[in-house]
């Protein structure tokens, strides 16, 4: 991956929305230029995070299936 | 590289909490945080069964809806094996990151005897039926739950 995160968030096992809200209350708190990862269970989170990225007009750097749980990773743009 | 037109997210959810069963609370609490996904800001007005939940001491202990029926015992056990987050975390979380406000309603506060120091910190205030419709007024969508 080419852009390294300056934040990760553990969210294995948290229900939805709490993955997405954890990753908002992170990109609230952050910088321009931050990179967030999310590690996530969550079916929902797949769809509602990327989702969110885009209307909050932020960059989805990707989503990338790890073994047991999936990486969404976000850069703050905005 | 294509660009998608950013989503304009503002607007209002007023949401009234009337049951005291855990399933409905805890949509309630989820759909708040959805409200604040989308930079909406979120007014909670807590009546009746819902209001019991918020007191300090007392509270009564969690129930399912009726339609539950059978599974309301297997439900139960999911949510605390599962580590769901309780229904008040969940709006305190969303009050975290978002314009959340909840408040109590006087009439129901009144009638039981129920001070504003009796509730959780998270209550603002506690208000008049019509104080609140006049919120819910230009909101976009109006809940009762």
């Amino acid at each position: 991956m080419a852009e390294k995160p300056t934040k990760v968030i553990d969210a294995r096992g948290s229900y939805c929305p709490g993955p997405l809200m954890e990753l908002i209350k992170a990109y609230k708190q952050g910088k321009v230029g931050d990179v967030i990862s999310v590690y996530s269970t969550d079916e929902g989170t797949k769809k509602d995070a990327p989702e969110w990225i885009r209307k909050s007009g932020n960059e989805l750097v990707g989503i990338f299936d790890r073994q047991g749980y999936y990486e969404i990773v976000m850069k703050k743009t905005r | 590289m294509l660009t998608l037109p950013v989503v304009n997210m503002t607007g209002k959810v007023s949401l009234i909490l009337f049951s005291g069963n855990v399933d409905r609370l805890m949509a309630g609490s989820i759909i708040t945080s959805g409200a604040v996904a989308n930079d909406m800001d979120v007014n909670v007005f807590v009546t009746f069964w819902a209001l019991l939940h918020l007191k300090k001491t007392g509270a009564p202990a969690p129930t399912l809806s009726p339609e539950a029926g059978a599974m309301a015992e297997r439900m139960m056990k999911i949510m605390s094996e599962k580590k769901m987050p309780s229904w008040l975390d969940t709006i305190k979380q969303a009050a975290e990151v978002g314009n959340v406000t909840v408040y109590a309603c006087a009439m129901f506060a009144d009638m039981m005897g129920i001070r504003k120091s009796d509730l959780d910190p998270i209550v603002r205030d506690v208000i008049g039926v019509s104080q609140f419709v006049d919120m819910s007024r230009d909101s976009n969508m109006t809940l009762f739950i």
